[in-house]
Order: C-alpha cells, then structure tokens, then sequence
C-alpha cells in the first residue's frame, strides 16, 4: 500500500503542541490546528471549545485537496498557501513538507501578515518535527514496536463489541 | 492511511462508499447519523448541490468505542457519483483505508454500477492502490424495487473476487450496519497486519 500509516507518539505531539502555542500566540491567532492531507486532526490549540475541529479538518483537506487539483490543471505543483477572509474571522492555511496543514484562524486583533510571518517560522520547526517523527515510524516498524501495538492482539470478538 | 495516535491514544480510519449516481451513498451516511448515540458522532456534512446530488463529499465522523484502550473513529466519505465528478472522486480517495461499493440493484442501472467500479479501479490504481488487495465490501442497495437484477447476477457481475458483500435498502436501514460493520472489519484486520509487517 502507498506510504506508510501516520503514528503519533507522545514525545512528537507534545513539541507539536508546544510550537502550535508558540505560533497562537506569537500571531495573535484565536485557533490553530494541524490536520494531515487525509482530513485527520492532528493537534489544535486555543479556543478550540465550541469550535467543530472534526469537521473543520475534514473540510481544509477537502479544500487543500480540491485547489491542489486546480494547481496541478495549472501546471503548478501546488498552491501552499490559501486565506479566506470573512467579515470577523479570517483562515490561513498552509502545507508543511507537502504532507500536513497548517490552519491558522485569527480576527481583527492580528493581521495577515503577521500570521504569513508567523506560519513561515512555524513550518520549519514543524517539518522537521515531522521529518524525524517519519524516521522513527519508518524505523520502528516490525521491530520492538509491534508488543505496543494495539493491533497485535486484536480479536474478531473485539471488533465486534465496537458495533454494541 | 490511518492515523494511529499513541499520545491521546486514538485510531483514525478512512472509509469511502463509491457508486453510480443516486445509488444511495448518502443514504446510507444519513440512515448511520440517525441512529448513531449523539455521544459517538460528530455533525454530518453534505456538500450537495440545491437538488441533493452530492457535490463534493459527505462527511461522517463516527466514534465506534475502544479497541485494547485506543479509541476507533471512523471517519466515513461519500463520493459524488455523477460522471462529470471525476475529478473530485479521486481527490476523496487520497488516503483511504477502505471502500464500500453502493450498487444500485434495477436493472438500467446495472450498466452504470460495472462503469463506476471500472472507475473505482482506474482512479484507485492511480493513487497507488489495488482494488484487489484492499479491504473492500460490495451492498446491492434497492433490493425493494420491483425491476431488480437478480442476486447470482449482480455478483457475478460486480463481485468477481469475491469480497463481504450485503443486500440492502438503505432508505430503511436493512443492511446498512451489516455493510460497515464488514468494512470496519476488514480495516482493522488491515491495520493489524500492517503492524506486524
């Protein structure tokens, strides 16, 4: 099958967040979250409460998905970064080492080109989280890794109890 | 690809229902949100058009409990069945972990069902994957209608490997679950051998 699985260890998730906080505040955003290509939410941070993250994920990559398609009818290997400006909240959004993106959600108290500044700084720390995150999935895989697996014991008798 | 997550302990699937125009793919997302527990699902979103006709997707995510202490979800797309849509089908694909077939059981459709998962294999192949090695389950939707195929022929025709496959009305819900219950399975399994290769 095509590439390999994202796993996320803890280790990785928690300096994922760390630089999400950094970039939240550092641009004075009101939400920002990491969704993969797929429409997988990977971390989000700020006010995140009574915002739908699930859904927004699946729609960004919807989105990143769909513009990508425009840029390659273009010729363009893709378009990275895409904004939508509405009349209180604005969304920034980019792609971080052509594998994840990055969503930055931010009102009048910040500007687009702080965040643009910001999101530049950001996807360097980020890509080369991810880059070694991949190292260690690649790495790991078969090898001592397989005893944590939540899947190596698995039972038909476990999947059927999920359906109630 | 699914995103298995050790810090917050979480599996993510994808699972996409390909098929002919109004087959019944949304119907059978919109008959699973309705009987979902409120607790284990997320908003339902359509991308649809004025007259209902899938536009881009639908999305479901569906939180199914726990497997050894991860949390499964499952995140269910629908693809726009309509010919022209090609481009957007593909886009949707990306990533998937698993595909149910809508096929819609009356017998002029029986010439849209074959076209679609010849469409199915193409744009799959192009993304990497192989029709015949993924999970996969085949739902001859419609079965109520008067001028249905017969079973032995629809499988014959459209379950050659052959792969889990279910008879259904999805308007009402008979073999709804039974289908995602099949693929969610086989995903599973999937992802327990990925494991331990």
């Amino acid at each position: 099958m095509l590439g390999s699985d994202l796993v996320m260890y803890e280790e990785e998730f928690k300096q994922i967040d760390a630089e999400l906080q950094r970039l939240l505040t550092q641009a004075n955003a009101k939400v920002v979250f990491l969704v993969d290509k797929n429409g997988q939410l990977i971390a989000a941070t700020g006010e995140t409460e009574n915002l739908d993250t699930t859904s927004l994920a699946s729609l960004t990559a919807g989105n990143i998905a769909a513009t990508g398609g425009m840029a390659k009818l273009l010729g363009e290997k893709e378009f990275s970064i895409l904004f939508h400006e509405g009349a209180r909240d604005n969304i920034h959004i980019s792609i971080i080492g052509q594998r994840v993106i990055l969503v930055v959600i931010f009102d009048q108290r910040s500007s687009l080109g702080l965040v643009r500044l910001r999101v530049k700084k950001s996807a360097e720390a980020l890509g080369s989280i991810f880059n070694l995150l991949l190292q260690k999935v690649e790495g790991g895989k078969g090898a001592g890794k397989a005893g944590d697996s939540p899947f190596a014991e698995i039972t038909d008798e476990d999947i059927d109890k999920l359906f109630g | 690809m699914s995103f298995i997550n050790y810090s917050s302990r979480e599996i993510n699937c994808k699972i996409v229902y390909y098929g002919p125009g109004l087959c019944g793919k949304t119907t059978n997302l919109q008959y699973i949100y309705k009987k979902t527990n409120p607790d284990s699902k997320g908003k339902m979103i359509s991308l649809a058009t004025e007259t209902e006709r899938t536009l881009f997707f639908d999305f479901l995510p569906l939180a199914l409990g726990e497997i050894r202490g991860f949390k499964t979800r499952f995140h269910l797309y629908t693809v726009p069945g309509q010919v022209f849509y090609d481009a957007s089908r593909k886009l949707i694909l990306k990533g998937v972990d698993g595909v149910v077939f809508v096929a819609d059981s009356q017998i002029e459709r029986m010439e849209a069902n074959i076209e679609s998962v010849e469409n199915l294999r193409i744009n799959l192949a192009e993304q990497g994957y192989n029709l015949d090695a993924m999970p996969y389950v085949v739902q001859y939707n419609k079965r109520d209608l008067p001028n249905v195929v017969p079973l032995g022929e629809m499988k014959k025709a459209l379950n050659p490997r052959p792969v889990p496959d279910f008879e259904a009305v999805a308007m009402d819900g008979t073999g709804v679950f039974d289908t995602l219950k099949a693929i969610a399975k086989l995903v599973i399994m999937e992802l327990k051998k990925g494991q331990e290769g």
